[in-house]
């Protein structure tokens, strides 16, 4: 004899615990002023050159900011950050593919983030796994470098549609790879429109300005609302 | 073809599975953490409803989630040992992406997730109706007779 079985209907978010937590931490981030953002892009793209510069000219600027690394198994990157002098915390994912929100609320705790204009999350290099977690952020920019191809944004669409911004870096290298900058602004345009494009070098410095200007608004306008 | 297809789905997979979710030194696949949550939230829901045993998840994912079913249901077979999932069928609705369209003033449905262009009118839109959905809709429970039943 077969019995119907009994429906829960739940209607509830997978990742609940992770959206819980990184909303807590947004309402805090919030609170102090400080613009949280969210850095995403594949390995090898140049996040750890693109954020050292971003962290040494807020420093030379007097705006206090901070950063946390996600890396799968070493401290290089967070070693290489340190440099910039400013606080610089390393998250080692052990083999895990993303960081979440929990990781994040780990690794913050005990940091007196008071007075802190800009906290960067530097996470795994990866255009996959990171897409659903939140964590927290108020700000995810994804990264592509011109030695990738225009075509990054297509193959990983997900992942840069959750994005606010993308930064294109690497642009000093542009035109030795042949790189179609209006190809991939198209590209960019197609999966997220209206998407805010910003071209970059940590090498020379191009468009780092820009970027600095960008976070300046998105921040006042964080502190504004 | 079906065993090429798994081993490109598996993108983050290592030789050996890892035998516990997030363990040092593997390599682990983001579908892990999600299946790992799937068990966690059907367990939570269990405790408050009394106990029991599942007979099947009912889940709703969104194609824009970057989630493939293969590494899930690879996922969902190892974290679900020894808890009352073990039996559990995995039933995945895949949401496809809706967009609206200023210009038609209605939800349109995109056949693709490389494009966000209306495919009555052509209009671009980044203003998603659906499509981002990592869901749990629903859990069945199996009825008594369900268990003793060979």
């Amino acid at each position: 004899m077969k019995t119907t079985p009994r429906i829960l209907e739940v209607r509830t978010r997978i990742l609940k615990k992770n959206d819980e937590i990184a909303r807590a931490m947004r309402r805090d981030f919030e609170r102090l002023g400080l613009l949280v953002v969210n850095i995403v892009s594949s390995p090898g793209t140049g996040k750890t050159a693109f954020l050292k510069e971003t962290l040494a000219r807020l420093a030379a600027r007097g705006e206090p900011s901070a950063a946390v690394v996600g890396d799968l198994e070493t401290d290089n990157d967070a070693r290489r950050l340190a440099e910039s002098g400013v606080p610089v915390r390393q998250i080692n994912t052990h083999g895990l593919c993303h960081l979440e929100a929990e990781m994040v609320a780990e690794h913050l705790a005990g940091w007196d983030l008071a007075g802190l204009r800009y906290l960067f999350i530097e996470n795994v290099g990866n255009l996959v796994c990171p897409t659903s977690w939140d964590l927290g952020e108020s700000l995810r920019v994804a990264l592509l470098s011109v030695t990738e191809g225009e075509d990054k944004p297509l193959k990983y669409p997900g992942l840069f549609n959750t994005a606010d911004v993308a930064v294109i870096t690497k642009i000093d290298l542009a035109e030795a790879c042949e790189f179609d900058r209006d190809l991939a602004r198209a590209n960019l345009e197609a999966i997220r429109p209206g998407m805010r494009i910003l071209e970059t070098s940590a090498k020379t410095g191009h468009g780092l300005e820009a970027w600095l200007g960008e976070l300046a608004g998105r921040r006042a306008r964080l502190t504004a609302g | 073809m079906a065993a090429a297809r798994s081993l490109r789905l598996l993108h983050a997979i290592p030789p050996s599975p890892p035998a516990v979710p997030h363990a040092a030194g593997n390599r682990v696949m983001h579908e892990l953490s999600i299946a790992t949550s799937i068990v966690e939230a059907v367990t939570g829901q269990l405790q408050e409803h009394g106990g029991g045993r599942v007979a099947a998840v009912n889940l709703r994912i969104g194609r824009l989630c970057c989630v493939h079913e293969n590494p899930l249901r690879f996922s969902f077979d190892l974290v679900r040992e020894g808890t009352p999932l073990e039996a559990a069928e995995l039933r995945i609705e895949e949401v496809p992406v809706v967009i609206w369209c200023p210009t038609c003033e209605a939800e349109r449905e995109l056949p693709g997730i490389q494009s966000f262009v209306c495919p009555t009118c052509g209009t671009r839109s980044g203003d998603i109706r659906s499509g981002r959905e990592l869901d749990l809709e629903s859990i069945e429970l199996a009825g008594l007779a369900d268990e003793e039943a060979p």
